[in-house]
């Protein structure tokens, strides 16, 4: 599991492109706040979600399996229960890297994910541990744990 | 690479600031801005739905507070910060979060008599109940907790009484009936206790005192542990759809800095006792040497606590950094140091009545040469008063003694001057209060 603050920088400097398993429509919630984030800091947003035709102005799938161009990064919004058979979708369709929310931790998963060679992170969100290094979390007074004499690029 | 885990006096200098990334300064620029421009009309619905991270309006953030926010979080070991414009809007800030009408907070008794006005006569306005008990008596915080209660206060190490609080039996009362800690660790600084190690939830300072050090600039700071756990059912203003911030779930979209930026979004927002940039600037000059600013203020003033207890005109000290002093034992396994606040009465003589010890108390204060006569603490000067006439003066006789201020006590703030000319002022001060 990458847990430390090179391998998330490489990781999140990698990943272009996110399917989010289990991405909400409504505004307030944390999923959608994210996926948002994400959006407007150059990141493409693939919404993996039956209930909704689209979100965020991009197609929603029913599965990772029907997205039809490669995905970077897989992330999950789901139950720990839910999370390995999506692990093993995210390996079929040769994502670089699966991506457990905050307080979402299948550790079976996370080992599905490594033995396919594929960066796994778990419990964290993607949007603020982007804050976090690449700038605004900061801003609202939060311990980043970043001690840097360069500036953020 | 595995993060380095940096040591506070790393910490003190580098936490929360890293080069401009416009200018490259590497020294902390002063944004002295009421507002930041949007990007575009999407980035400002974002920044108002707290969708993105960003400053609006330096009311709610500003980048030079926020690296006094981050540092103090980082010294604390706590998750986040929220700055306030002295230490008692800090204090206010975390209660008014945390507290509502119909609510009851369990403090210690021996508190700053400001906070004592505070929650017995402020709060209380609004319908906020609060049982003062005995700060270093566990069973007493347990016995007083209610169904209402929503919050356990304290002082690390009360000011002026300097009693030292069992953090961890304190924390164990208040977690085993679902709430959270919330305490005062102005007077040890971060860099002499970290209260969040033993089980605190949330720390309040004022950095005023220690943390700036130099006496010059009022300043405050609210932490969060992020350890909380705020969805126990007490606490709906954590977990249901803020009212007053269209309908966020603080706890759910911020997890463990959910309380910070309930703090900051709705209580700072509408209250607005904002720290100034320029502020932020100044107390941060003085964190840079935190750590070696409280190893000097400890010397000293166990320098001076032993020249008192030996000096026959001393009727009695206390300072917990003294090897007999009753919670000593308590202070070197929470502290790394009993920090400069000490407090002492002048001996009344033979036959000497409690009204002389007073007097001579007095004499004590007005015949100092340069040990300063004013009620703050923290200051590179060495500063002395008496707080039942004048911090604890709102407060009766009774009340005072409850906050462990006797009529005699001088308290001092024990300063950066060289001990012998520290233990020269006193000295010459004590020949004429006896005299």
């Amino acid at each position: 599991m990458a847990d430390d603050i090179s391998s998330l920088r490489r990781i999140l400097k990698s990943c272009k492109t996110i399917a989010v398993v289990g991405l909400s429509a409504e505004w307030h919630r944390p999923s959608f706040f994210a996926a948002k984030y994400m959006q407007q800091h150059g990141y493409r947003i693939v919404p993996v979600n039956p209930k909704y035709p689209e979100i965020l102005g991009e197609t929603s799938y029913v599965r990772l399996e029907d997205i039809p161009f490669p995905v970077d990064m897989v992330d999950v919004f789901r139950r720990e229960a839910d999370v390995p058979p999506i692990a093993r979708s995210a390996v079929a369709i040769g994502a670089k890297c699966l991506w457990q929310q905050l307080g979402v931790k299948s550790a079976e998963a996370d080992a599905i994910a490594r033995a396919a060679g594929l960066e796994s992170v778990m419990d964290r969100c993607v949007k603020i541990e982007h804050a976090r290094l690449f700038g605004g979390l900061h801003w609202a007074g939060v311990n980043t744990n970043v001690v840097s004499s360069r500036r953020l690029v | 690479m595995p993060d380095r885990r940096f040591r506070p006096e790393t910490l003190a200098i580098h936490a929360g600031q890293i080069p401009d990334a416009a200018t490259g300064a590497r020294a902390l620029p002063i944004y002295q801005t009421t507002s930041f421009v949007f990007d575009s009309a999407d980035h400002a619905a974002s920044l108002f739905n707290l969708q993105t991270f960003g400053n609006v309006y330096s009311r709610l953030s500003n980048p030079t507070v926020a690296a006094l926010e981050e540092r103090v979080a980082a010294l604390e070991g706590g998750r986040a910060a929220v700055a306030a414009a002295s230490g008692m809007a800090a204090e206010a800030m975390a209660l008014m979060t945390l507290l509502q009408a119909g609510d009851h907070v369990v403090a210690a008794g021996a508190l700053y008599g400001g906070t004592v006005t505070m929650l017995a006569v402020n709060l209380r306005k609004f319908g906020i109940e609060t049982t003062f008990v005995d700060a270093t008596d566990p069973a007493a915080f347990a016995a007083a907790i209610r169904p209402s209660t929503r919050a356990v206060y304290a002082e690390t190490l009360g000011n002026p009484s300097v009693v030292v609080l069992d953090i961890a039996a304190i924390a164990d009362v208040a977690h085993a009936h679902g709430l959270p800690l919330v305490v005062d660790n102005t007077v040890p600084s971060p860099a002499l206790c970290n209260p969040i190690a033993h089980g605190a939830d949330i720390v309040v300072h004022s950095a005023t005192k220690y943390l700036a050090g130099h006496g010059t600039t009022l300043g405050g700071v609210v932490v969060e542990s992020g350890k909380f756990p705020w969805d126990n059912g007490k606490f709906p203003g954590m977990t249901e759809p803020s009212p007053g911030y269209h309908g966020v779930k603080f706890y759910e979209t911020f997890g463990d800095f959910g309380f910070s930026m309930r703090c900051r979004m709705e209580t700072l927002r509408v209250y607005g006792a904002t720290l100034s940039p320029m502020s932020a600037w100044q107390i941060l000059q003085g964190v840079e040497t935190l750590p070696l600013r409280m190893e000097r203020h400890c010397a000293n003033a166990q320098a001076v606590a032993q020249f008192l207890q030996a000096d026959k005109r001393v009727a009695w000290v206390n300072y917990p950094g003294l090897p007999d002093h009753p919670q000593h034992a308590l202070l070197m396994r929470q502290m790394s140091g009993a920090s400069g606040l000490l407090a002492f009465g002048v001996a009344a003589g033979a036959g000497g009545s409690s009204a002389t010890a007073l007097q001579r108390g007095i004499r004590f204060i007005e015949s100092a040469q340069f040990m300063s006569h004013l009620v703050n603490i923290g200051d590179t000067r060495t500063l002395i008063s008496h707080p039942a006439s004048t911090t604890h003066r709102q407060l009766d006789e009774a009340q005072q003694r409850a906050a462990g201020v006797l009529p005699d006590m001088i308290r001092i703030s024990v300063g950066l001057e060289h001990i012998d000319d520290i233990l020269w002022d006193i000295d010459q001060a004590l020949a004429a209060a006896v005299a």
